[in-house]
C-alpha cells in the first residue's frame, strides 16, 4: 500500500509543476498591467520603473517563475499587490469559511444523495425510483443562483427563519454560524446530492445482482443487512472517489453561491483578485486549489485500500 | 425433504418455467437433478431457497416439507429463519459467491450468529471447526484471509463450510463443481459425500454432468422443459433409461468403450419457454413422437420407484407401435 501511495505521490509531482507553470504563464498572457493598479493615478515613469524593479518584473519570465516557485516552496506566496497583505495570510483568513461551507454542503449531499441512490436502486423500476430520478434531475438542472435567490426570498424575507446572508465564525457563535451557512450549503449540497444519487444508484444496481449478494440472502440475512452491509460496502468504492473530487471542487470555491449569500470565502477572494489584477493572490489561490485537488485524489486512492482488500496484498 | 407440485412462472411469460415438479430426498440421500441449461433445475433450487425475486416470478402451487413441517410456497417464500439454517445452498461460482470486501471468517461467523444463540467467540470456534472439517489446512489463519487470497477449490470449501455451519437438514448444491478443475471437482464431490454421511442431510445436487451423478447420486431426477420426465434410483435409471430424453442424454455421455467414436447428440435445442409445445414438451425433439404426444403424459411407475413421463413406456414393447 505504501509503495502504491508513494508512486501516486511521485506521479503527482510533475502534475503540480505543470500546473504551476500554467498558473504563472496565464497571468502573463492576460491583458492589463498590474503596475497601473499599484501606481494608481501616479503615472510617473520613474515610479513605475522603481516598482518594476521592486517586484522584479524586469527579469526574464523564467527567472521570475523560479523565484516565485522558490518562495512558494518556503510557504511564501508573495504579497497582495493591492492590500500588501501576504497571500498566505489572506488565504488563511478565507480558508476556514470555505471549508465550513464545503463540509456542510457535503453533509447535505451525502445525507440526501446516498440514501436516495440506494433506495432507487433497490426499488428499481418502481414509482419511488422514478420520483427519485426526477428529483435528482431537477436538482442537477436548477441553477444554484436561482435556488439561492428563491430560498432567500422564501426562508429569509417571507418567513424570516434564517439570515439571508453574511458569515459568523463558528468560534464566535457556533449556532448562529451554522444557521447562516444553512441555506448556501443546502444550495450547493443538493446539486451534488443529485450527482451522488445517480452514481450510487448505478453502482448499487450493479452490485445487487452479484453472486455474493445472493449468498448473503441464502444465509438468511435480513434484506436490510444484505443491502446496507454486503451490497453497499462494495458499491461504495466509486462513490468515495466521487465524493473526494466533489469536495475538492467545493473547496476551490463556489463563486456564484458565495456571491449571492455574500460569504467571504475562497470564491469571493479569487474573483476580487482577478478583477483587481492582483497577480500574487490569483497565482497563490489557483496553485493551492490545484494542490488541494491532487491531495483529495490521493486521499481517494488511499480510501480504496480501506474499502477493497484485494488491493492491500499487491 | 419433499417438494410437491411446484408450479412457477416468470411474469410476462405465457408458460410455466417449472411445471408440476415434485422432488424428494430422504435424510442422508443425494438426489441429483439433471437436465440441459434452461430446463428449470436451477430455478427450482432458487424457489426452494426463496431466492427468486417476488416481483418477477410467481409461484402458483407448491408445498415444501422439511422434517415434520410443511410450507406453502405460494403464500410466502421459505421463511428467512430457515434459510442458511435448515436449508442451505452452495452455488456454481465459488470465485464470485463470497463477498470480496469481508474476511472469510467474518462471512462464516455471520451465518452462524444470524441463526441465533452463538456469541462471537463461539461462532469463531465453530467456523474454525467447519473449515477443518471441509479439509482446509491452517483454518485459524484462513479465517483471517479475504476471498481473493484463496483458490477456487478453497473458496468452494469455504462456501460448503458456511452452508453446513448450522447443520442444515437440506443442502442444495447448484452445479458446485462446474467451475472447478477436474481434480478439485473430485475432491469437492468426495467432501460432499463424506459430509452427507456425517451430518445425514438430504442433498439436492443440481448438475448436467452424468459423471457427477454416477459418482455421488442415490437417486436421479431428469428434467426437461420445466418438468420431471424420469426419476428413480441412479443405478436403475442408468441401466434402464426409459424416457427418450434420458436415453438421449445417456448416449451423449463420452465413454471409454469406443474411443474416437462420435458422440451421439439429442437433436435440436430446448424450445424457449414461450414456444413450449402443448402436451409432452419433448415431442418437438423426440424421434418417437406421434399425435398421441399432444396429450401430456403422466409420471407413471414402471419399476420400483422408477417413474417415467412418456406415453410409450416401456419403450422396448411400444417402439414398434410408435413407429
Amino acid at each position: 500500500m505504501l509503495a502504491f501511495l508513494l508512486r501516486r505521490i511521485l506521479i503527482a509531482i510533475p502534475t503540480v509543476v505543470i500546473i504551476s507553470i500554467m498558473v504563472f504563464g496565464l497571468q502573463h498572457l492576460l491583458p492589463g498591467d498590474p503596475l497601473l493598479v499599484l501606481a494608481g493615478e501616479e503615472r510617473d515613469p520613474a515610479v513605475l520603473e522603481a516598482l518594476r524593479e521592486k517586484y522584479r518584473l524586469n527579469d526574464p519570465i523564467p527567472v521570475q517563475y523560479l523565484a516565485w516557485v522558490g518562495n512558494a516552496l518556503q510557504g511564501d506566496l508573495g504579497v497582495s499587490l493591492r492590500t500588501n497583505q501576504p497571500v498566505t495570510e489572506l488565504m488563511a483568513q478565507k480558508l476556514p469559511v470555505t471549508i465550513q461551507l464545503a463540509l456542510m454542503s457535503m453533509v447535505f449531499a451525502l445525507v440526501i444523495g446516498i440514501p436516495a441512490g440506494i433506495l432507487s436502486a433497490v426499488k428499481k423500476g418502481t414509482a419511488t425510483d422514478y420520483v427519485a430520478n426526477v428529483v435528482a434531475l431537477s436538482g442537477l438542472s436548477i441553477p444554484n443562483f436561482w435556488l439561492g435567490i428563491m430560498l432567500i426570498l422564501l426562508v429569509s424575507v417571507k418567513w424570516q427563519l434564517l439570515p439571508a446572508s453574511g458569515y459568523v465564525p463558528p468560534s464566535e457563535d457556533l449556532w448562529q454560524s451554522i444557521r447562516t451557512m444553512l441555506m448556501p450549503s443546502f444550495v450547493l449540497g443538493t446539486a451534488l446530492a443529485a450527482t451522488l444519487m445517480r452514481h450510487t444508484r448505478s453502482s448499487m444496481i450493479g452490485v445487487l445482482s452479484a453472486d455474493y449478494v445472493r449468498t448473503a440472502r441464502a444465509k438468511g440475512l435480513a434484506e436490510r443487512v444484505v443491502i446496507l452491509k454486503h451490497a453497499l460496502r462494495n458499491a461504495l468504492t466509486p462513490i468515495v472517489t466521487l465524493t473526494a473530487l466533489l469536495f475538492g471542487e467545493l473547496v476551490a470555491g463556489a463563486v456564484l453561491t458565495e456571491q449571492i449569500f455574500t460569504i467571504p470565502g475562497f470564491g469571493k477572494l479569487v474573483v476580487d483578485a482577478v478583477f483587481n489584477r492582483d497577480y500574487a493572490v490569483v497565482q497563490g489561490i489557483v496553485l493551492v486549489t490545484a494542490v488541494g485537488f491532487i491531495v483529495m485524489n490521493l486521499f481517494a486512492d488511499a480510501m480504496y485500500f480501506v474499502l477493497n482488500p484485494r488491493l492491500r496484498g499487491s | 425433504m419433499e417438494l410437491s407440485n411446484l408450479v412457477l412462472r416468470f411474469r410476462g411469460q405465457p408458460n410455466d418455467v417449472v411445471d408440476h415438479v415434485s422432488l424428494a430426498a430422504k435424510s442422508g440421500e443425494v438426489l441429483c437433478v439433471v437436465g440441459e441449461s434452461g430446463c428449470g433445475k436451477s430455478v427450482t433450487a432458487m424457489a426452494l431457497m426463496g431466492l427468486l425475486p417476488p416481483d418477477s416470478s410467481l409461484i402458483s402451487s407448491g408445498n415444501l416439507r422439511i422434517g415434520g413441517e410443511t410450507f406453502d410456497l405460494t403464500r410466502d417464500v421459505v421463511p428467512r429463519a430457515m434459510r442458511g439454517n435448515r436449508i442451505a445452498m452452495i452455488f456454481q461460482e465459488p470465485m464470485t459467491s463470497l463477498n470480496p470486501a469481508f474476511r472469510v471468517g467474518d462471512q462464516i461467523c455471520e451465518a452462524i450468529i444470524q441463526q441465533g444463540g452463538a456469541t462471537r467467540a463461539q461462532a469463531r470456534a465453530r467456523a474454525e471447526t467447519m473449515l477443518r472439517r471441509v479439509g482446509i489446512a491452517n483454518p485459524a489463519q484462513r479465517l483471517l484471509e479475504y476471498p481473493h487470497q484463496l483458490s477456487g477449490g478453497m473458496r468452494q470449501r469455504v462456501m460448503i463450510a458456511m452452508a453446513l455451519a448450522n447443520d442444515p437438514q437440506v443442502l442444495i448444491a447448484d452445479e458446485p463443481t462446474t467451475a472447478l478443475d477436474v481434480t478439485i471437482q473430485a475432491q469437492i464431490l468426495d467432501l460432499i459425500r463424506d459430509l452427507r454421511d456425517d451430518i445425514g442431510m438430504s442433498t439436492i445436487m443440481i448438475t448436467h454432468d452424468l459423471g457427477v451423478v454416477a459418482e455421488i447420486g442415490d437417486r436421479i431426477a431428469v428434467m426437461y422443459g420445466g418438468q420431471v420426465v424420469e426419476q428413480g434410483p441412479v443405478r436403475e435409471v442408468f441401466d434402464n433409461p426409459q424416457h427418450p430424453y434420458t436415453i438421449g442424454l445417456m448416449s451423449a455421455m463420452p465413454g471409454l468403450e469406443r474411443p474416437g467414436a462420435r458422440l451421439a447428440i439429442v437433436p435440436g435445442t430446448v424450445p424457449t419457454i414461450a414456444n413450449m409445445p402443448e402436451g409432452c414438451r419433448f415431442r418437438t425433439r423426440c424421434v418417437f413422437a406421434t399425435a398421441a404426444c399432444a396429450r401430456r403424459p403422466a409420471l407413471s411407475e414402471i419399476a420400483a420407484q422408477h417413474q417415467v413421463a412418456c406415453h410409450f413406456v416401456p419403450l422396448e414393447e411400444n417402439i414398434e407401435v410408435a413407429r
